[in-house]
């Protein structure tokens, strides 16, 4: 990395920004991880109230809260949501923050792609929310079937919201995946090898690969989707000939299969990194978790038709996806055992983390064990489309990816603010959360198994399904009290002035060798790594169980890159030709919006091309500090 | 714990109407076994791994001062066992799942009573079920009946998006598309009243696509046949069939077919005024755009629900509604607001036109 000698004239123009222009035009990966995970959060609480809105509808038979429309908005939402908006940049938030710390980086490989991915991120997500403004949030469902999701039987702008709000946050995750994907290939300190990297590295490596072979095939199936919804092409209607709606749900499930693993692969990470650190023993069978990953992102991609069990597709294929998607309970399996095995003969040092972390173990197996009953196709021929599948990818998402992500949370919030939550309330938070999830879930499995389809807006009485949906709204408000215990945990973190330590919990990686917060530069010298767990490993050479504190240090001489306006430009230009297409016609209501998609792209392009010749040394916005 | 809230709920409570634990038919049969094999499965798995899990935390709580554990990072022998372990107990679900795979693809070529299947072809509509059976020529909606111990062959399409025909006491779910063909079938092997639902999402009232299975005795489900043909012929020249047992709840399908001689008589009997004016309303309000009121060869592509014997069905409004005067009433004059969206707009209807209409109605027997 080149390095320059800091004037400090320039670093007194530096710090004449003003806070908000300092985060609007941040590249540093530290503050984008904590915008991702904040905007992330906002969206995960609406995600959730939209949640307990549909609980509560559900709490009794024939029940009239909502109407059907604002139900179908609901479901749609909270699942996109959570998807897009909550698990993806919430663990993008863990990316963004620690990948270049657990490798030994200044930063990531792309900073200013890196602050458009999140630009692009929070601005789809706003412009999908938004839509609940205008009482026309999408209604078809978070896979928007066709022909329900065509301009015949969906007249109004709700799946056009939808369509294009997947494609903005698309072009974030496209973007960010490239990302990642080249830091953790070239910017890993010396000394660290692939194999000696942190298992969350290496679980987002694995998540990269899925992106960035995933989405692609989801933005070619929401341009087609675009195409016919707003130019009248026919790729997924019946009408004309040609067109199939099988197609899409080939299209969606093949970027939709690969999408759990990224939604759960990040989680299999932060689990991995936390359970050695409070057994105060080393991850159990390294390569074998690394391998298992990556046997099941390959076999992720051949498991789609799974989802489509009930369409018919005859005996040879419904074998086939079977007996793919049982093949990854093996590597599942082995990951499972590997992590009791290291928790196996460890000393258990019992905080929050850990708490939350073994919770993630017990809820995914739980998960696990019902993905294996639908794998068996007959048996999905019942489940599929019922509350069972709800329970099971709950416990999987739920259960698996929050949980694991709450995990990583407590754990590395000292490092990110410089704060530690309260134990305490992080205990109590863990103990609503894990008794209001089951209370929530599990008899999800009972309604589905006793007939109660999904995306129902209400159900009759004498189905004996009234108890079952009154327990699960109760532990859907449990939940929802165990994550204001969380907020307020964290209010009280950020009001107290106590210090977190820079390695409050003993680790091994090295995150926890510089201080907490982190300074701009992250490294003040680069570190050299000779093995894994490399922070144990400089632990045991010194013959102590924790470093001394280390100093705050001038970051004079450490070139970093500079700030730029032009990542949150080029967001601004994709949203606004997005706006341009969703109010269709060259002239509505009197306004050219035609002309607003043409200003997007002019805008776009003009950003990308200063944004390519900005100097890098420019002497107003140099380095910080 | 999965198994024992399975038999907890089988157990105690209920009824479970719409159950899939309970299977009364022998396609819904070899899925619950298959089914049930990977419940007891998953189930000991569960114990022995959570177990593990539980027996580790609490035999391994440690305290702050405690001296490092042993450093191990893994063991070759152990991980290949755990490799293989579950590998086996996939394979021991793997056979059946694909015996069962094959063994509910095709259908029979014969029931169990020795006739050919049942064909019976199924079409979603945003949002009912409409009935077809093309080799007796009958079509009605919302309530399937099908003979006990004969197999039905289910050919199945949409009209518009696609839906999912679930029975689930005889048998799993299958897509219905607008542009294909899926199929179906089971046999059914007991007697009675079943609820299916529709279990596609497909648009505002999916959650109101019900539908009832009517599983009858053969001679039952053979005189309900004769009754929905004589009753449709009689009405080919639009005379209400039943004019006076308009209030008369419930006469056994069949018992009441008229003989086709017997149409004269029809129309010298004093019609009731209330039913003229509901049949001349069914017209002027455009019912009849939309509805068939015979059972009989009605015209395809119809818009919405065949009305033949609509008196006799059990349910209204896509099988959400029992069928009952007050139902009906709300039904004819708030339909947007009893299921928003449906495709039946009536327009301002009074109390007196409704009253006209049902009377009509109930005259479809």
């Amino acid at each position: 990395m080149a390095t320059t000698i800091l004037e400090p004239a320039h670093a007194a123009a530096y710090a004449k920004r003003s806070v908000l222009v300092e985060w609007l035009t941040t590249v540093d990966h530290k503050k984008v991880g904590i915008l991702y995970g904040a905007s992330a959060f906002v969206f995960f609480l609406i995600g959730g109230l939209e949640a307990e809105i549909i609980r509560l509808q559900l709490m009794k038979p024939d029940n009239h809260l909502v109407s059907p429309e604002f139900y179908n908005q609901l479901f749609t939402m909270h699942g996109t949501s959570m998807i897009f908006l909550a698990v993806m940049p919430i663990s993008a938030m863990f990316f963004n923050f620690f990948v270049p710390l657990l490798i030994g980086a200044r930063d990531v490989a792309f900073p200013r792609l890196n602050a458009m991915s999140l630009w692009v991120f929070i601005l789809g997500g706003l412009f999908i929310n938004f839509s609940f403004l205008l009482g026309a949030a999408p209604n078809g469902g978070w896979f928007g079937y066709a022909p329900l999701s065509s301009r015949q039987f969906s007249t109004g702008v709700n799946m056009d919201f939808w369509m294009l709000g997947l494609q903005i946050l698309g072009i974030a995750s496209l973007a960010a995946g490239v990302n990642f994907f080249t830091t953790i290939l070239n910017m890993r300190a010396p000394g660290m090898t692939l194999m000696r990297m942190p298992m969350f590295a290496w679980s987002v490596l694995v998540t990269q690969v899925l992106v960035l072979l995933s989405f692609p095939v989801i933005t070619v199936a929401l341009i087609l989707l675009t195409a016919d919804r707003t130019f009248g092409s026919s790729f997924f209607s019946y009408t004309t000939a040609g067109g199939d709606p099988m197609l899409w749900q080939h299209l969606f499930w093949v970027f939709g299969h690969p999408e759990v693993y990224i939604l759960i692969l990040p989680a299999f990470g932060i689990v991995s990194e936390i359970l050695p650190v409070f057994s105060r023993k080393p991850l159990f069978g390294y390569s074998a978790m690394v391998f298992s990953m990556a046997f099941i992102a390959f076999l992720g991609f051949g498991v789609w038709s799974h989802h489509m069990f009930a369409t018919g597709m005859g005996p040879l294929a419904d074998s086939f996806f079977s007996l793919a998607t049982m093949l990854i309970a093996i590597p599942t399996g082995v990951k499972i055992f590997n992590w009791i095995g290291t928790i196996w003969g460890g000393s258990l040092q019992f905080k929050t983390p850990l708490y939350f972390a073994l919770g993630f173990i017990a809820m995914f197996i739980i998960g696990g064990l019902s993905g294996v009953m639908h794998a068996v196709q007959p048996a999905d021929l019942q489940q599929t489309d019922t509350y069972f599948v709800v329970a099971h990818f709950h416990y999987v998402l739920f259960g698996g990816s929050i949980f694991s992500l709450t995990a990583g949370a407590y754990y590395w919030w000292p490092k990110m603010f410089g704060k530690m939550l309260d134990e305490g309330l992080g205990k109590l938070h863990f103990w609503l959360m894990l008794i209001g999830f089951n209370l929530t879930f599990f008899p999800m499995h009972l309604s589905g198994l006793l007939g109660m389809p999904r995306r129902i807006y209400t159900y009759p009485a004498g189905l004996g399904l009234d108890g079952l949906n009154m327990a699960s709204t109760i532990g859907a408000l449990i939940l929802a009290a165990g994550f204001l215990v969380f907020i307020y945990n964290v209010i009280r973190a950020w009001r107290s002035d106590a210090q977190a330590p820079a390695d409050p919990w003993g680790g091994a990686t090295l995150e926890w060798s510089i201080p907490s917060p982190p300074q701009e530069w992250n490294f003040a010298v680069e570190p050299v790594v000779a093995e894994k767990d490399v922070l144990w490993a400089m632990k045991r050479a010194a013959g102590v169980r924790t470093l001394p504190e280390p100093a705050r240090v001038s970051g004079k001489g450490i070139h970093l890159p500079s700030p730029s306006w032009w990542p949150l430009l080029t967001a601004s230009g994709i949203l606004a030709f997005m706006v341009g297409i969703l109010v269709k016609g060259p002239v509505t209501h009197g306004f050219p919006f035609g002309l607003v998609s043409v200003a997007g792209v002019l805008l776009t392009a003009l950003s990308i091309f200063k944004w390519s010749y900005e100097p890098v040394d420019h002497p107003t916005t140099h380095t910080p500090h | 714990m999965c198994a024992f809230a399975v038999l907890l709920v089988a157990g105690c409570g209920g009824p479970y109407p719409q159950s899939t634990l309970e299977p009364r038919g022998d396609f819904s049969q070899m899925v619950d076994s298959v089914f049930m094999k990977t419940v007891y499965l998953a189930t000991i798995v569960f114990i022995l791994v959570e177990g593990a899990l539980l027996w580790a935390v609490f035999k391994f709580r440690g305290k702050p001062d405690d001296p490092q554990p042993h450093q191990i990072h893994g063991s070759t022998v152990v991980e290949i066992v755990w490799t293989i372990i579950p590998a086996v107990v996939l394979a021991i679900v793997a056979v059946p799942t694909v015996q069962t795979i094959f063994a509910t693809a095709k259908v029979p070529m014969t029931s169990a009573d020795g006739q050919p299947p049942l064909k019976v072809e199924v079409i979603g509509h945003q949002w009912y079920w409409e009935f077809r059976y093309p080799e007796l020529g009958i079509t009605t909606a919302n309530e399937l009946h099908v003979p006990v111990d004969r197999t039905v062959d289910l050919r199945m399409k949409s009209f518009d998006v696609i839906h999912s025909f679930w029975v689930p006491q005889f048998a799993g779910k299958r897509d219905v598309f607008p542009n294909r063909e899926t199929r179906l079938w089971f046999t059914a092997k007991v007697t009675g009243e079943f609820p299916g639902a529709c279990a596609e999402f497909c648009g505002t009232e999916h959650a109101r696509m019900d539908f009832y299975l009517m599983v009858q005795k053969s001679a039952d489900f053979q005189a309900w046949v004769d009754h929905r043909r004589a009753d449709s012929t009689m009405r080919f020249d639009g005379a209400p069939m039943h004019p006076v047992a308009a209030a008369a709840p419930a006469v056994a399908p069949g018992k009441a077919a008229v003989p086709v001689s017997a149409k004269d008589t029809v129309v010298t009997v004093a019609v009731d005024p209330l039913v003229a004016k509901g049949k001349q309303l069914f017209t002027a309000k455009g019912c009849i755009g939309c509805h068939s009121l015979s059972s009989m060869n009605p015209l395809k592509g119809q818009i919405g629900p065949n009305l033949g014997g609509i008196a006799t069905r059990k349910m209204i409004a896509g099988g959400w509604l029992p069928n009952t005067d007050a139902n009906l009433k709300d039904w004819l004059e708030h339909t947007q607001k009893v299921k928003p969206d449906v495709k039946m707009v009536i327009g301002p209807i009074s109390d007196s036109e409704a009253a006209a209409l049902i009377a009509y109605l109930r005259t479809m027997r």
